[in-house]
């Protein structure tokens, strides 16, 4: 089978700087040499591989777009997706961890933290010495985080959390978490709790069929002592959380194009190769060349929305609902690509030796999980008619 | 401590060569291009001299495609600068070398290092004639490195076994597979390479010509369609025994 040498059938490489590529190529050696060797490994043990964390810190892939500190890389957005887009070819588990840790964990500590927060937690969160996870979503809340029943109450000098938070990634791993809970007011306010705090548990879900080598928990706040200066000062609302959604969901409408490719990649290669009916190879027949063709003109498109959005978010004028369409679209199409391919290898595609089921399978929680593909339509519905549906 | 390093910009290895129209070069034009591999143990190799010692980490290349993204990819390793002598058109070894040495001269490298051979065309020329054109030492097919002072120790590559070689600064070095890994660039080196000063020079050839030309490239012929074997186990196997001992005579 052919090396893979990503997809690009409109020269959309010609958008792309010298710098981007350069980004772009040294995440694919990373991922070609360190995750392709090992990846089946850890997914078969439904482990998450945590010894690469701290060479993605060395390479600077751990919040790679932020900028504001001589530690962070500051790229651009375009280059920031493209190295998610690698990552994710290796497996959606490690851009599930980049994007948890670049945009869960430090964009709401750079953004809403105060000095100390800053200087203590971002170079350790950068380096990838340190491992965050953000808590959301809990077991009666996904799609409406605002009806969260997590609480925080001030007695003296700390802030008593209960409550609990679900499908955490990086959930029983990370040393610290970014929460979103209740004030007695009735606002919702964000915290960093510490690993090992009072009242705090984290546990692992195990028994995933998807993202099996991404670590998955629950935290647990029984009267967990979390000190005041460990409130996040600038969050504001639910606005504040929503505001690191759009930084994470940038990433997975990027992110997904790697599997994307890679499915499509796969099942081109095979179906060149693959003998049926009278000694011709599948991609012979008109059925084959239809997915083949479907498959490749939606990674085109969206590999074009994808740098549009990129260029706009670096000119700051990426409206949410842009993200929406990025990461609804990119999920959708890239969920279809993986099916597809799988239909195209036949039996071969339901085993391990080929990504294609492995990919296949983590998407359906990436379709789920920040944002589910309804809740985008419903977005980006809303901004078009300017009437809300959610409910 | 100033530290040269040598690198070509070569087709990737996986590129599947195409022979050009005028059956003397080969048609580039999809190919991808990458540093010498061989290079980049030499890149690495400068860097951790650098990291030790302090200094400068120069890359020199003769290239004349006006492409420099695989000089950058150097710099963003963690070279300091870059110089691009700008050809026209392809050199053979022994006009690489003259050139080269012109650079290297006017430079005054503590060391320099080169990759042991460039992928591609494979001379395995341009460290030794250049050693001859300075008269300074060459270690070719250098596995490990020891530099104290000025006192340099490294092992070589030798059939069935290694040598080891010492000698004094100022000295070249061809760098073999398993001198070191090399590192990736960060993405902080990518983003510091941009601002890093490239210095472009024309070619200086101050020697008789010498060279020799490319008559002619020519692919290896496609291989011969492989024989199958069919039938029941038994006679598959006396007919493979028969090819072995009649046919290729190996048993
Ligand atoms: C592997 C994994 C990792 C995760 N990591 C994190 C994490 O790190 N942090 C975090 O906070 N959360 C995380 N999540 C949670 C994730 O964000 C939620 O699962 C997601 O928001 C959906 O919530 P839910 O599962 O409760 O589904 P529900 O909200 O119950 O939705 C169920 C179905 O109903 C549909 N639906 C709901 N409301 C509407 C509506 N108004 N109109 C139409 N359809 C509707 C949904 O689209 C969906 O199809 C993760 C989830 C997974 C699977």
């Amino acid at each position: 089978m052919r090396r893979f040498e990503g997809v690009d059938f409109v020269e959309s490489d010609l958008l792309l700087t010298e710098e981007e590529k350069l980004m772009r190529d040294t995440a694919r050696k990373f991922v070609e040499d360190k995750v392709k060797p090992i990846i089946e490994e850890y997914h078969r043990g439904h482990r998450f591989p945590i010894h690469l964390v701290k060479e993605m810190g060395t390479l600077g892939f751990l919040g790679s777009n932020l900028k504001g500190y001589d530690f962070l890389p500051g790229i651009s957005n375009v280059g920031y997706g493209l190295i998610m887009q690698e990552l994710e070819r290796g497996d959606s588990a490690l851009r599930s961890f980049a994007s948890v840790q670049g945009a869960l964990v430090m964009y709401p500590i750079l953004t809403f933290g105060s000095e100390e927060q800053k200087s203590k937690w971002l170079p350790l969160l950068a380096s990838g010495e340190k491992i965050g996870c953000f808590g959301l979503t809990e077991p009666d809340f996904g799609s409406n985080p605002a009806g969260m029943k997590t609480t925080a109450k001030k007695v003296g000098s700390h802030y008593i959390l209960n409550g609990s938070k679900m499908w955490i990634t990086n959930g029983s791993i990370a040393d610290i978490a970014v929460v979103f809970a209740k004030l007695e007011d009735g606002n919702i306010g964000g915290f960093i709790v510490e690993r090992g705090m009072e009242g705090f548990k984290q546990v692992e879900i195990k028994n995933k069929f998807s993202l099996r080598a991404s670590d998955t928990g629950i935290l647990y706040f029984e009267d967990c002592k979390v000190p005041l200066e460990n409130k996040l000062p600038g969050t504001k609302g639910l606005k504040s959380a929503l505001m690191c959604l759009t930084q994470a969901r940038y990433g997975i409408g990027w992110g997904v194009l790697g599997p994307a490719m890679e499915c499509f990649h796969i099942a081109l290669e095979y179906s060149k190769e693959r003998i049926q009916f009278a000694g011709k190879p599948i991609a012979s027949h008109q059925l084959v060349q239809e997915k083949l063709v479907y498959m490749l003109s939606e990674i085109t498109k969206a590999q074009l929305l994808s740098i549009q959005v990129g260029r706009l978010k670096d000119e700051g004028k990426a409206h949410f609902s842009h993200i929406s369409l990025l990461k609804k679209n990119n999920v959708k199409i890239a969920r279809e690509i993986a099916k597809l391919s799988r239909e195209i290898l036949g039996a071969s595609g339901i085993v391990d030796d080929y990504p294609v089921i492995r990919h296949m399978l983590n998407l359906e929680s990436v379709f789920t999980y920040e944002g589910t593909d309804e809740i985008h339509t419903l977005i980006i519905g809303h901004r078009i008619t300017d009437i809300p549906a959610y409910y | 401590m100033k530290i040269g390093v040598c690198v070509k910009r070569v087709p990737d290895t996986e590129t599947r060569p195409k022979i050009a129209s005028d059956e003397k070069n080969f048609d580039l034009s999809d190919a991808k291009f990458v540093i010498s591999p061989y290079d980049e143990f030499g890149i690495e190799e400068a860097l951790k001299l650098k990291e030790a010692n302090g200094g400068e980490v120069v890359l020199i290349s003769l290239d004349s495609s006006g492409d420099v993204t695989v000089i950058r990819n150097g710099l963003a390793m963690g070279a300091d600068r870059a110089i691009i002598v700008e050809g026209d058109g392809e050199r053979d070894p022994y006009e690489t070398a003259v050139i080269l040495s012109n650079v290297l001269k006017e430079e005054n490298f503590d060391i320099v290092f080169f990759g042991k051979q460039g992928v591609g065309h494979d001379y395995q020329q341009v460290p030794s004639i250049l050693a001859e054109i300075m008269n300074l030492p060459l270690i070719s097919v250098v596995v490990e490195l020891k530099i104290d002072g000025d006192k340099v120790e490294a092992v070589r590559e030798i059939e069935g076994g290694e040598e080891v070689v010492e000698a004094k600064l100022p000295v070249l070095i061809s760098a073999q597979k398993g001198l070191n890994v090399p590192r990736y660039p960060s993405l902080r080196g990518i983003m510091a390479a941009k601002k890093k000063p490239i210095d472009k020079k024309s070619p200086e050839f101050t020697a008789e010509k010498l060279s020799w030309e490319v008559e002619k490239v020519e692919l290896p012929p496609p291989r011969k369609a492989g024989k199958i074997v069919e039938g029941e186990v038994e006679e598959q196997v006396k007919e493979i025994i028969s090819f072995l001992s009649d046919e290729v005579k190996i048993i």
